[in-house]
């Protein structure tokens, strides 16, 4: 909320930048939202859109909590900015499931009990959507190694790569 | 009775999971949300002499910093922080309090502002002036200073004269260095004050501790304070106790009147609790034939200046080995980081590990099988109070572990395995934790068109509570799983202790069992009140609900519905509310055991360390649902990979800091480093633990983990590294 140019102004030590109309594509529906430069892709589906289903478990990249799908491809929406992605086409957790069917990967993640907590969850199975269009993955051994920027504290990963496969082995 | 109990059932909370619709305590977006960043000390030990904030101030969309100077009020005796976790000994931490600094990472100041950005960039413009103190954080510069505390387990025989005149004898220290929960989801509060009502979404444990706590710190009536926790990203322990966002959050809306989020850093969760450092000696005196003759068991951990805090660390081997001679000593060092607190386990997980590596290096010396001597020291009673076990299938655990994973083709001598490059390792050891109940209430709300509202203020912190809670219900109720709605993680809700220690899934199901049978209770009188009822004169206990239906136990055929006895009645709704009963027999030792076994692959020039098998067996009671106990142990499992290999919460103590305050250089095991896991649950009826036989699952996953990688890292290389993690540059010269 700028409050420039009311009586308030003061020197400032950190001026807030100002905000940049920005036009995303969110799980088909299109979005205008208007974004400070320094939001993240992160807390602007979060904070901007209220889209929670994507996480935020580190801020710095390291958790993979925060995958999304942009364009097609997996990335961690908390090393991006929001005005980089001007006009890009984003998938989240919401946008997976079709008409109330869930996508495959999300039913066997239910039938492989592939969580706990629940937070890596959308992250890992955005992640495992990428994955499976980037087609490079085909061992258990090469999903285990091109998984391994999605964290689960949980320690559900073997039940998470069998979920891959059931996933894989469906599409 | 249609068995919804043992059946493999899915999280029923599971579709809300994958689809993002589970809402944890960050993500609750209520209009005109305000957005805290926290400003924390950057030394050890010291006082604030000034803190600036008129940067911070000048910011657009920043609306106040508080401070312990202009903070609204706080209670000031040290027992409005005690939660229902604090230690008897020792003042609670007391957030934005005072100019003192206790730790590195302590919250100073909260910055508000109209968005999460703002009050980020913000919060680097406060300057604080400190006046500096000597402070200490090495466990091992301080060892000298160590105190000892009471401990329960008392001391047998002379352990120190059988050790000495022992045929065979192992002595060694080992060392766990601190470690952090890192659950997924940062710690987080959202507050929202309205008229004298506080409602939080808090990331916790245990939403009635917090509720209480909050009650006592700001002096509020119990029904003007409501605290939710629906669903929390992990716990593992970290949220046991009320962080201190809470108390920002509450503050800040206070201060404003306006809804507050306060989310922490993944960095400043390095300064909430943490598993101990803790130095382990172990003294076995054994006989030639394998036989203990002599235990010593000391351990030294870490605790805050101003908290004592220290879970049993020595007693669990009196559980596992007879050994007529035994002492255990426990001491405490104090250093200048925040207060220790549970994590996964507390005090076995450390313990056991160190216990359990012991074993090995005894086995080693006695040329003996590792399961040979466990079996040879094997004991059937609780050594400490010399009483029975309500049951222990360990036996069992280290013969079904040991033919899953094949030990039998193991061949003693270290390095005499080998598969192409890689040194090749076989380790087991044994695990033990409690089967513990405690009280709790369970609501039930039955509505004539078949459905049950089942409710308690437990959390699921992913245990998998929402799942069993429903299935051990269906089953009671006669009803099919999808008509029951578990609701949980809500403060108003009957009393229900902390998610922890393993106590949740005993406790709520065997309330749930009590509640039921009131239900039923009630839905006989209806029925007996039909005209030419077929159950006139039955008891309670001589009907079941089985299929929506109230049904005789000797004559099946002798049935009214649930929905016409209702209907007879005139009763749209039946509401119950029953606790558990807590046994205080303490004629039995009430425990859970397994058996761990672990291979390793070491690379023998690099010395990278995989494990690539690991098989549990675990003996816990009834299993309620295999899919998600195996879920739970399997993670357990991993925690122990990562205790093994990865996870060191690494200080500099020169400035008293973490210096691996992220979660990319505090290691934790990813997808990569996890393969093959079994886990076999041994079949364990027990109807002495508790009427539904159940013991918990929630600790003892992770239980020897950490000694059977390291036995199997000195089988594959002849190395003995016993301080944790064993990283490759411990290993790496292999001679």
């Amino acid at each position: 909320m700028a409050r420039s140019g009311t009586a308030k102004r003061v020197t400032r030590t950190a001026t807030v930048p100002e905000k940049i109309p920005i036009r995303l594509t969110v799980n088909g529906n299109h979005m205008e939202l208007t974004v400070a430069p320094w939001t993240t892709l992160l807390d602007a589906l979060r904070d901007h859109l209220d889209l929670t289903g994507t996480k935020k478990g580190c801020d710095h990249g390291q958790c993979g909590a925060c995958t999304v799908l942009v364009d097609g491809r997996r990335i961690n929406s908390c090393l991006t900015l929001a005005v980089m992605k001007q006009g890009a086409e984003i998938v989240t957790i919401e946008g997976l499931a079709q008409d109330g069917e869930l996508h495959p990967l999300q039913q066997a993640f239910i039938d492989h009990d592939a969580f706990q907590c629940g937070y890596c969850t959308s992250g890992q199975i955005c992640s495992a959507a990428g994955l499976i269009a980037e087609g490079k993955a085909k061992t258990a051994d090469e999903i285990r190694e091109l998984m391994s920027g999605n964290i689960c504290r949980c320690g559900a990963y073997p039940n998470i790569v069998a979920a891959i496969q059931q996933a894989m082995e469906r599409s | 009775m249609a068995s919804h109990i043992g059946s493999a059932t899915s999280r029923v909370d599971g579709r809300a999971k994958v689809t993002g619709e589970a809402k944890y305590a960050g993500e609750f977006n209520v209009p005109g949300l305000v957005h805290g960043y926290v400003v924390e000390s950057t030394i050890p030990k010291g006082r604030i002499v000034r803190i600036d904030t008129s940067g911070a101030l000048e910011v657009d969309g920043v609306i106040d910093v508080l401070t312990h100077r202009n903070r609204p009020q706080m209670a000031d005796k040290d027992d409005a922080y005690k939660d229902e976790v604090a230690t008897e000994k020792g003042s609670p931490y007391r957030p934005l309090y005072d100019d003192i600094v206790l730790f590195s990472g302590q919250p100073l100041a909260l910055v508000l502002a109209e968005d999460w950005e703002t009050a980020r960039v913000a919060a680097s413009l406060v300057k604080v002036e400190y006046e500096k103190a000597p402070h200490i954080t090495d466990l091992h510069a301080e060892r000298a200073n160590a105190y000892a505390i009471d401990k329960p387990e008392k001391p047998r025989g002379d352990a120190e004269r059988a050790f000495a005149s022992a045929a065979l004898r192992h002595e060694a220290e080992y060392f766990i260095p601190t470690e952090h929960h890192n659950p997924m989801e940062l710690f987080a509060s959202t507050a929202i004050w309205d008229n004298g009502q506080l409602t939080v979404y808090d990331k916790t444990q245990g939403v009635q501790n917090v509720q209480q706590y909050l009650c006592s710190v700001f002096k509020m009536k119990p029904d003007a304070v409501r605290v939710m926790s629906p669903y929390m990203g992990g716990g593992f322990g970290s949220g046991l106790r009320p962080q201190y966002q809470v108390v920002l959050a509450v503050l800040a809306a206070r201060a404003l009147n306006r809804p507050v989020r306060v989310m922490l850093s993944r960095a400043q969760m390095y300064a909430l609790g943490h598993r101990p450092a803790t130095i382990e000696r172990l003294a076995l005196g054994a006989n030639s034939d394998g036989t203990l003759d002599a235990m010593t068991h000391e351990a030294i951990a870490v605790t805050s200046q101003f908290e004592e805090f220290a879970r049993n660390d020595t007693g669990w081997g009196n559980l596992l080995y007879k050994s007529p001679n035994a002492k255990f000593e426990h001491k405490l060092v104090k250093l200048d980081v925040p207060t220790s607190c549970d994590m996964r386990a507390p005090g076995a997980a450390t313990g056991v590990y160190a216990l359990e590596c012991a074993m090995d290096e005894l086995a080693v010396a006695l040329k003996m099988d590792p399961v040979q001597l466990r079996l040879q020291c094997y004991s059937d009673r609780d050594q400490g109070a010399d009483i029975p076990y309500t049951s222990k299938q360990l036996r069992e655990c280290y013969r079904q572990g040991a033919a899953a994973f094949g030990w039998d083709k193991r061949t003693a001598e270290p390095r005499s395995m080998r598969e192409g490059s890689d040194l090749v390792g076989w380790g087991m050891a044994s695990g033990v934790w409690e089967a513990l109940q405690m009280p709790a209430t369970v609501r039930i709300v039955l509505t004539a068109n078949g459905h049950a509202e089942v409710a308690t203020a437990a959390s699921d912190i992913g245990t998998g509570t929402y799942t069993i809670m429903a299935q051990v219900a269906a089953d009671m109720l006669g009803l099919p799983i999808d008509s029951i709605n578990v609701k949980l993680g809500d403060s108003t809700l009957p009393q229900c202790p902390l998610e922890g220690g393993s106590w949740i899934a005993s406790s709520v199901c065997n309330a749930i069992a009590n509640t039921a049978r009131a239900v039923r209770g009630d839905l006989l009188k209806l029925a007996i009140g039909m005209k030419d009822s077929p159950l006139a004169g039955a008891g309670v206990d001589d009907v079941a609900l089985i299929d929506g239906k109230i049904v005789s136990k000797r004559d099946a055929t002798r049935a009214v519905s649930i929905a016409s006895a209702m209907q007879s009645g005139n009763a749209d709704r039946i509401t119950r509310e029953e606790a558990n009963k807590v046994a205080e027999d303490k004629s039995h030792a009430r425990n859970v055991h397994s058996a761990i076994f672990a291979e390793v692959k070491v690379d023998e020039q690099l010395g990278v360390i995989r494990v690539t098998r690991v098989v549990n067996a675990v003996a816990a009671g009834r299993i309620l649902n295999p899919k998600t106990a195996h879920s739970q142990v399997m993670g357990g499992v991993v925690w122990g990979i990562g205790m093994a290999l990865h996870e060191e919460t690494l200080f500099d103590h020169r400035f008293g800091r973490v210096m691996n305050a992220n979660i990319a250089e505090y290691h934790v095991p990813v997808h990569a480093d996890v393969h093959d896991i079994k886990v076999i649950f041994v079949d364990e009826p027990d109807e002495i633990v508790n009427p539904l036989g159940i013991k918990g699952l929630g600790e003892i996953g992770i239980v020897g983990v950490a000694a059977a990688i390291a036995n199997a890292v000195y089988h594959a290389t002849g190395k003995r590294v016993r301080d944790l993690p064993i990283t490759l540059d411990k290993v790496v010269q292999f001679n």
